[in-house]
């Protein structure tokens, strides 16, 4: 078997040094020549219509295909809106009742409604698609969408954006915002319940049905209506949900026999953007192609490169890869442009400088492979559930327990031990790069924190302290007589989570409190924390845009997880709050927006619904082949921005990826070592039959 | 003391073990069988293994509340965790490579107030040499100690097992050592001591080093690597008896039944099995791990308790989805005994049908289940470590080799590659289940004897 | 023959059911239909009114098994069971809860896992007899016991271990294949090459050993020893008498696998990134994809019987005295 083996690694030797290509090179040979990145997907995508999707894994690819009216600008900080698809950024104008038109000024109360108006770009073409072809008849030689003999084109209009508007409300679509933005655009739930009436829910024509908040005012113009004032709602229009959507592509795979391809919205996506994708095999891998009827855009200003035609990479290859191990491996090889940085191999790629400062290792540097970094817009914390007697309550003792809790558990070692220092602690719900996120002793939290010129945890016995007010003098609960056990609710099973967990149980050991670890799997979890039967749990919210609204409301009353199925997990529900919180999510940026947002931040860090947790930071590391590369944590369409230089790239794999060729050699012998005894005892035994 | 349900039955399987023996040797025929089983050297070297495995397991079995003397910090704790209270109490705080007496990475420190990078001294494995320099003398030093002590050990109890075999005997004690050393007694008595000595040599060795050193290093957290590959011995030794004890009743009664009832009886059980076989057994046991999860998810019990649950439930349901070999097998088995001309003259004279299966039939399907119960062993043992890797093992708190190794999986890729905690998880597994394995052959060799012809 | 395959499948059929009705209620005790609404529909601002109207669109609405308040036969066509299970038995496997067609999924992805599985069978056969009759040429010797041993050991290690550690020396170390992934056409072949390595060097151990027994066993019989009295040479008995023979046995074992071959296996695919049909199963798991899950599953049990029809078959030819009625 292992001559047999042997044999086939000889051949491929053979074959390689014809070629003079690496042996392990996972991509056909033809395809180290082209422009082409290649990169990876850990889940297969769950849908690519834009109206449907809502996550970081399917934004991957819909951004680079789907184009919104607006985006965020690639390179400025804070994060910016410029124009995409529409020529200027919208207009935006405030209404009376009587739809008449408002002074900018006036206050929030008097607004009634709020008008976008967006003007498009003409000429913006469609990429190639057999919808604007006309329609076949028979579909039998069709199995993928490169099948269809036309592809064809059009020209965008204003009316393609009120159609994806109108299918956030289609009944079997399930739009994930549906229910939000029901409770802003005009009409939008009265369509819903217009098209519910319906009998034939699956064949709905949407062109036949007007959305009063959505309305085309000329081919190049249309007009979102909303109720009152957002002002976050701008954000809402960057995401690929208001990206606009061909009536045609309806017709197109409604027609019968398509859902059994499964040529559907879901896997064939029909965009502006800078591509297309050609191949959809979520079982394997997905290729997005350079869009050639893409209409056009340049680098932005600020740079070197500004006034370049983007986008530069003609191909990308997403590869399915489930495992960790593989992508990083394959990254070391070459084989991948770009890779995160796992927890496990962090040692391996990133060093603390002298002064504390994160560089790359030896080998990286070796390697020329360059890291960036950049605190997420998120946050992971952990929730009380300010529902529950013990560690919920409003009144002072209940507060003193929770704050003994949040100094107890000492985050920062958290960083350190579980995210290789990849992360900053939170002082409050606000992260880094989003309006009203104080830096230095200005944001610092009182409670956990002293100032030594940066934030130093205070010591644990003033922990033990809180902990004597609250009513547990050394952590015994007076009634029981025992030390306090709290329920820690958490999911996840694995070596890894057995770690945290009894990191988490050391930290309240500080404290003499027990903490008792009930892992269950995500379902269960959910529904308690539906029920509001979790007493400390763990829970994170990434942002949706960058406006701290999006991060003050996981504490709003009127979210409440048990009372209105909201994101407040920990539902807390303090009047103050409330009422400034009201007054704060519909200003505009302002030194008085600022003054609320400190007030709120002071208010919530007193009463500690959350202990703050972390800000983790995101680390990418890339090949120095790989140009232009700038974290983004808002964009998803930053794919046009990237370049590639293809002859280094050749060159390094070539020789990063030399086989060893000794082990065959090892194993060759071994079997000679091993046939020799072998064949003495042969001789043997044919010398004893012949005698 | 504290008794756990894996713990009470895992101890009404050891009493059932004792009270067998006490009737093994009492029956001339069953004991010249089982004396089978030793006479061959790897039967007997494996069998001194597995008693080995099965002392740390009865160890850690043995629950009590911490006693208010120790340092321990969990308020339940098992003999085994008394036994090895330094090794829970050295925990550093990551990494360490084995008998390391510095951090696995370099770590910023702080040197005569200029910041530099090294390696740190670990906080407790030679904490109490003065210079690193002198690490290896000092485990030449304890080892030389630790192997001596078990050196003197060995000789006192050979020397009692000597004067004993030779009054048996009415040798002299100079021919016992005699028949000793070539060999010449029938049970394989020289490969037993020669394996038990290797055990005890490394446990002196174990014994003097452990309070000082990693031996097998430390895990992410600092855990030290071999006391979580001792803990797991319990885990993989639970789930490879546990499971059969719950596979028995399933296989025998239904298999008895449906070898002997023939008719509508053997239609409905083959029938129960086909369908349970034939859905992939993988599937089964998620879904049945899943749903154990989910009704103890609103059940407020204390973590350990749920822990030791899991593992019941989970040995519980390998157990369910193992009997239809076996019951096969004895199916057949029964198929063929009733026939005999016995069974139908005492079928002819009226006995009890329950009588039949249990006097007659049984004992003569007894050695079918003996060799079966011995090869499944092995099997379970590893569909553990792959039920981890999918997720759906032992709970994540529980110390198992599969746990072990679906940690280390990850820690393959780093650099510099820390291999200890998966070459300690390997090493303990093979060999369990290498002497499993080996002990399964030689019952089987002594108790089917066809087979023993045929290899 | 005829009659015996048409009874075997109509045997079949309450075994199918009792399969169908098992996973039906396992999955239902595991994941409501609320459960899997949500897992669809994401965790970011979902409403009990969103969960409602995907059920209801997804056909999750019914009742499980018994439709109180429908009549007649409608009682048990219109429940859950009835609509997402009875389907199976024509083969029509629907459309997964990621509206993906089940049926077109399986057609794809069951060639990578025969891609893995088949060589891995033939070449692990050819391995496992060639190491065999080595141990029986060289039966009672030092090699045949060190053979044995070395079966053992072999057998005796997890495949987890045989996976990461082949991955980590021939793909990482040595370099000589890729890491992990899959290709089509020819250009599988280098990705095939190390999971099928692994896949027969981890059945050696097992299979070795239980060839070595039915060489030896055949090795004892009285035709052999006939044909050496006749001065027949070792090598010649072995290959043409004690192969021949003992091929019998060892085939018609593996009869009854060879349909579950198209099932893949769930470790080798899922470490190494293979798009068949065990990576698809743990996928369907994972994402609690229940029409998935119970289209495998009947899948896996319809395999099962046809490999045992298959088996029952092979012994008539095996053997001609086996007769099948």
């Amino acid at each position: 078997m292992l001559r047999f083996v042997n044999l086939i690694i000889g051949c491929l030797l053979l074959a390689a040094c014809e070629n003079n290509a690496p042996l392990n090179n996972p991509y056909p040979q033809n395809t180290s020549v082209s422009n082409t990145l290649y990169s990876s997907f850990s889940e297969r995508p769950k849908t690519l219509d834009p109206a449907r999707s809502y996550s970081s894994n399917e934004y991957k690819f819909i951004a680079q295909i789907y184009e919104p009216p607006i985006q965020y600008h690639y390179l400025k900080r804070p994060y910016t809106l410029v124009p995409l698809s529409s020529s200027t950024m919208p207009l935006v104008e405030y209404l009376d009742a009587q739809g008449q038109l408002l002074p900018s000024d006036t206050p929030t109360k008097s607004i009634v409604q709020t008008r976008y108006t967006i003007e498009i770009q003409k000429g913006i073409q469609y990429q190639p698609h057999p919808a604007f072809a006309p329609l076949l008849t028979d579909l039998n030689n069709i199995n993928v969408l490169m099948d269809f003999p036309e592809q064809s084109t059009r020209e965008l209009t204003a009316n393609d954006y009120v159609h994806q508007i109108k299918r956030l409300a289609h009944p079997t679509l399930h739009s994930p915002i549906y229910s939000i933005m029901g409770n802003y655009i005009e009409g939008l739930t009265e369509l819903r319940t217009t098209l519910d009436a319906l009998k034939d829910k699956t064949n709905i024509d949407l062109t036949q049905h007007t959305l009063e908040g959505a309305k085309t005012v000329s081919r190049y113009h249309y007009q979102i209506t909303i109720k009152g004032k957002y002002p976050q709602f701008i954000y809402w229009l960057a995401m690929p949900f208001f990206a606009p959507m061909p009536p045609e592509a309806d017709t197109f795979y409604n027609q019968p026999g398509m859902k059994e391809k499964n040529l559907t919205l879901d896997w064939y996506p029909i965009g502006t953007g800078p591509y297309y994708l050609t191949e959809n095999n979520p079982n394997r891998r997905m290729v997005l192609q350079k869009n050639p009827n893409f209409h056009g855009e340049t680098y932005p200003a600020l740079s070197e490169h500004s006034n370049q035609a983007l986008p530069f990479i003609d191909q990308v290859i997403y590869v399915l890869e489930k495992e960790t191990i593989p992508i990083w491996n394959k990254f070391l090889q070459g084989y991948y442009d770009a890779s995160v940085i796992s927890s496990d191999n962090f040692d391996q790629a990133i060093q603390m400088g002298s002064t504390g400062e994160t560089e790359l290792t030896p080998i990286m540097m070796e390697k020329n492979i360059q890291l960036k970094t950049a605190v997420q817009t998120s946050i992971s914390y952990m929730g009380f559930n300010m529902k529950d007697p013990i560690v919920g309550g409003y009144d002072a003792s209940h507060r003193a327990l929770r704050q003994a809790i949040s100094i107890a558990i000492d985050y920062e070692e958290y960083i350190a031990i579980f995210n290789n220092g990849r992360g900053i602690s939170a002082q409050g719900p606000i992260p880094p790069s989003i309006y009203g996120h104080l830096t230095g002793k200005e944001g610092l939290n009182k409670n956990v924190y002293n100032w030594e010129n940066k934030p130093v945890r205070k010591h644990i016995t003033a922990a033990k302290n809180l902990l004597a007010t609250a009513g547990y003098p050394k952590g015994i609960n007076p009634k029981t007589g025992k030390p306090l056990v709290l329920h820690f609710d958490v999911t996840g099973t694995g070596p890894e989570n057995k770690a945290r967990f009894s990191w988490y149980r050391k930290q309240l050991q500080k404290l003499n409190i027990q903490l008792d670890i009930r892992a269950t799997d995500y379902n269960r979890f959910q529904e308690k924390m539906r029920k509001g039967n979790a007493q400390l749990f763990l829970w994170g919210w990434n942002a949706d845009y960058p406006d701290p609204e999006n991060f003050f409301f996981l504490l709003d009353g009127k979210n409440g997880k048990v009372a209105h199925q909201g994101e407040n997990a920990a539902n807390y529900n303090s009047p103050e709050f409330n009422t400034l919180f009201a007054a704060m999510k519909n200003m505009d940026n302002s030194p008085k927006r600022q003054a609320i947002i400190t007030q709120m931040t002071t208010l919530v860090q007193q009463d500690a619904p959350w202990v703050w947790g972390y800000h983790p930071k995101s680390y990418t590391l890339h090949h120095n082949w790989l140009h232009n590369i700038k974290p983004n944590l808002m964009a998803n369409n930053t794919l046009k921005y990237q370049r590639l230089d293809i002859a280094q790239r050749n060159q390094q794999r070539k020789a990063w990826n030399q086989p060893m060729v000794w082990p065959i050699a090892f194993v060759l012998l071994t079997l000679v070592i091993i046939c020799v005894p072998a064949w003495q005892h042969y001789r043997r035994k044919e010398q004893q039959t012949a005698l | 003391m504290i008794v756990y349900w894996t713990d009470g039955l895992f101890f009404i399987l050891v009493l059932a073990l004792i009270a067998s023996i006490i009737s093994i040797r009492r029956s001339t025929h069953l004991r010249a069988t089982w004396r089978g089983v030793f006479t061959r050297p790897s039967g007997m070297t494996s069998g001194v293994i597995l008693s080995f495995f099965l002392i740390i397991t009865i160890l850690d079995c043995i629950h009590i509340n911490r006693p208010a003397n120790s340092s321990l910090t969990d308020p339940i704790v098992s003999v085994l965790d008394l036994t090895l209270t330094p090794l829970i109490l050295n925990t550093e705080t990551t990494y360490s490579a084995p008998f390391a007496i510095i951090s696995y990475s370099k770590d910023s420190i702080t040197l005569n107030g200029k910041a530099t990078r090294d390696f740190k001294r670990l906080e407790h494995a030679g904490s109490h040499l003065e210079s690193s320099q002198k690490r290896s003398t000092d485990i030449i030093q304890k080892s030389l100690t630790g192997i001596t002590g078990s050196l003197l050990f060995i000789t006192i109890l050979l020397f009692i097992f000597i004067t004993q075999f030779a009054k048996k005997r009415k040798f002299t004690k100079k021919a016992a050592w005699h028949v000793l050393i070539k060999k010449q007694t029938e049970i394989a008595w020289r490969s037993g001591w020669i394996c038990f000595s290797i055990i005890l040599l490394t446990l002196g060795f174990v014994i003097a080093i452990a309070p000082y050193y990693h031996i097998l290093g430390t895990d992410k957290v600092g855990e030290d690597i071999l006391y979580q590959s001792l803990k797991s011995i319990r885990t993989g030794v639970l789930i490879g008896t546990l499971s059969t004890l719950f596979m028995l009743p399933f296989a025998l009664l239904l298999g008895m039944m449906a070898g002997y009832f023939r008719g509508w009886v053997d239609d409905v059980i083959q029938y129960i099995y086909t369908t349970l076989s034939s859905i992939p057994g993988v599937l089964l046991i998620v879904a049945a791990i899943l749903i154990v999860d989910i009704q103890f998810a609103d059940v407020d019990i204390n973590a350990n308790d749920k822990a030791d649950l899991k593992l019941l439930f989970l040995c519980i349901i390998l157990g369910l989805t193992s009997w239809t070999g076996l019951c096969r097998l004895l199916r057949a088995e029964t198929l063929k005994l009733r026939e005999l001309d016995y069974i139908q003259a005492a079928h002819a004279f009226g006995i009890h049908h329950f009588s039949i299966l249990l006097r007659h039939i049984f004992p003569n399907v007894m050695h079918l289940v003996l060799i079966s119960i011995a090869i499944d062993f092995s099997g379970l043992v590893l569909a553990e470590a792959v039920l981890s890797y999918i997720g759906v093992g032992v709970d994540p708190t529980m110390n198992s080799w599969g746990n072990m190794v679906n940690g280390a999986r990850m820690e393959m890729a780093r650099d510099p590659m820390v291999w200890w905690t998966l070459m300690a998880a390997f090493f303990f597994m093979l060999t369990l289940v290498l002497s499993a394995n080996f002990f399964a052959d030689a019952i089987r060799d002594a108790f089917d004897p066809k087979m023993r012809e045929r290899s | 023959m005829t009659t015996y395959i048409l009874r075997r499948i109509f045997y079949a059929i309450p075994i199918l059911i009792g399969v169908n009705l098992l996973t039906f209620t396992l999955f239902f005790v595991v994941n409501s239909a609320d459960d899997i609404a949500r897992m669809h529909l994401g965790n970011k601002h979902v409403k009990q009114t969103d969960i409602e109207s995907w059920k209801a669109s997804h056909g999750y609405d019914k009742p499980l098994l018994f439709n109180q308040n429908a009549a007649g036969i409608n009682s048990i066509t219109d429940t859950i069971f009835y609509q997402k299970s009875a389907r199976l038995f024509v083969f029509d496997f629907g459309r997964s809860d990621l509206d993906r067609n089940i049926g077109q999924d399986i057609q794809t992805r069951m060639w990578p896992s025969l891609a893995i599985a088949a060589p891995t069978l033939l070449i692990g056969l050819a391995t496992n007899i060639t190491f065999a009759l080595l141990l029986t040429f060289f039966r009672a010797t030092r090699l045949d016991t060190a053979g044995v041993f070395l079966c053992v050991v072999l057998m005796s290690i997890s495949g987890l271990f045989y996976i990461i550690g082949g991955q980590y020396l021939i793909g990482k170390i040595f370099q000589w294949v890729p890491i992990s992934g899959y290709d089509s056409g020819t250009d599988a072949l280098k990705f095939i090459i190390l999971p099928v390595l692994i896949g027969v060097v981890s059945g050696i151990g097992s299979g070795a050993r239980l060839y070595r027994t039915l060489f030896i066993e055949e090795l004892g019989k009285d035709y052999i020893r006939m044909a050496r009295a006749k001065g027949i040479s070792e090598l010649r008995v072995l290959f043409r008498h004690v192969l021949k023979n003992a091929m019998i046995p060892i085939l018609t074992g593996i009869v009854v696998i060879l349909p579950m071959l198209f099932m893949g296996s769930l470790l080798m695919e899922s470490f190494f990134a293979i798009p068949g049909l065990g990576s698809y199963t743990i996928d369907a798991i994972n994402d609690q994809d229940f029409a998935t899950v119970r289209a495998m599953v009947f899948l896996g049990a319809v395999l099962y019987i046809i490999g045992l029809v298959l088996t029952d078959i092979s012994y008539t030819f095996a053997d001609p005295r086996v007769r099948l009625s």
